[in-house]
């Protein structure tokens, strides 16, 4: 067991778990995106920001992938934190803005409209589908193309990949509905560049087919 | 440029087989040796690899050294660091645009020249920079260009 304080509670905890879970198990609220309980933290969204108090002063980390420990005093909405999560969320606002989920985000850490502009893109690039494909399905049928301001969600080669089961998974797990059901499964669609040429069928895992049988 | 041999690609493959985490390695070589990345290799080295392929796509797109077209005869690269930026790179680089008549990134049909943007080739005393097929050209501007190019074309 160990202990620690975040905002000024003691926590007793087991060792090997992130501030953010040990904080959502004492319903201590830390906004996240690209978080997700079946899959493993990967600290792209920036939104789970939270300080600590250490000897050397105060130190800003992602609390999905930092673990607790014993003695750690954490904060979870400073004055810094605030500012850095309306930052995030006024950067999503920029590139997503139209998208209801996104709205409903920024609204939660304050933020109603942005001073930037961006391309427009429903896709923010949480990665949740890329590493539900890969962790979940075990298939890594799509992945992270390009990189810094290009970085798209893509099949190999932007063409359907044999990988792709159409287990859909990737569709359940996307925040923002930017993959929908027929960029998997219906030919003429090419939204997220996926042109998948399957004849709609059952997932070849769980034999799960999508229009009902 | 070299052909297409999938009896070259084993043996790079196989010459890699001692490496834990032979994907960079083997992508680099295959890369030096035909220019470029053609999908059907990827698909080979990917299976051969045991790495998926969207994986394999990943890093071929990540890296500037890897290309998935194949590159012209000359390669002319322009830095748009922030040195040669504020000396006047951006119009070095428009210049090679339209003498080229292609985009940044782009090959001219002809497969004569690539065109390709660099960040910065920490020889920012001497710009803006450009590099022809590795050959380093300080102070650029748009005239010196034209003689670059002309340079290139009696040369070939």
């Amino acid at each position: 067991m160990i202990t620690l304080t975040i905002n000024d509670k003691t926590i007793h905890t087991q060792v090997g778990r992130s501030i953010l879970e040990v904080a959502r198990d004492n319903a201590i609220w830390i906004p996240t995106l690209c978080y997700h309980e079946a899959l493993k933290p990967y600290g792209g969204c920036r939104l789970c920001l939270v300080e600590l108090e250490t000897p050397r002063g105060s130190r800003v980390v992602s609390s999905c992938t930092f673990p607790a420990e014993d003695g750690m005093v954490v904060h979870t909405n400073t004055k810094t934190i605030q500012q850095s999560r309306q930052i995030v969320a006024q950067l999503l606002l920029a590139r997503a803005g139209h998208v209801p989920f996104i709205r409903e985000l920024a609204a939660s850490v304050g933020v109603n409209d942005t001073p930037y502009t961006l391309p427009q893109d429903t896709c923010v690039l949480c990665a949740r589908c890329v590493r539900a494909c890969q962790e979940i399905v075990g298939m890594s049928a799509i992945s992270i193309a390009n990189r810094g301001s290009d970085r798209v969600v893509v099949p190999p080669f932007k063409i359907s990949s044999a990988d792709c089961i159409e287990c859909t998974t990737c569709v359940l797990v996307c925040p923002t509905d930017a993959i929908t059901l027929d960029d998997i499964t219906d030919s003429s669609r090419t939204v997220h560049e996926w042109q998948s040429e399957y004849a709609r069928g059952a997932c070849r895992l769980c034999e799960y087919t999508l229009n009902g049988n | 440029m070299n052909h297409f041999s999938i009896q070259n690609i084993r043996t790079i493959l196989n010459k890699h087989k001692d490496n834990k985490t032979p994907l960079l390695a083997v992508m680099e070589e295959l890369q030096s040796y035909y220019g470029y990345l053609p999908r059907e290799m990827l698909i080979m080295v990917s299976e051969r690899l045991d790495v998926p392929l969207s994986q394999v796509h990943s890093v071929a797109t990540f890296y500037h050294g890897f290309s998935l077209h194949p590159q012209g005869e000359h390669v002319i690269q322009a830095c748009t660091g922030t040195a040669c930026h504020v000396r006047g790179g951006i119009h070095v680089l428009d210049h090679l645009k339209t003498k080229l008549n292609i985009q940044a990134g782009e090959t001219t049909s002809d497969l004569e020249y690539t065109l390709e943007t660099i960040n910065c080739l920490g020889a920012c005393a001497v710009g803006p920079t450009v590099v022809t097929d590795g050959k380093y050209e300080g102070h650029m501007t748009t005239s010196k260009i034209d003689h670059l190019l002309e340079k290139i074309e009696q040369e070939s």
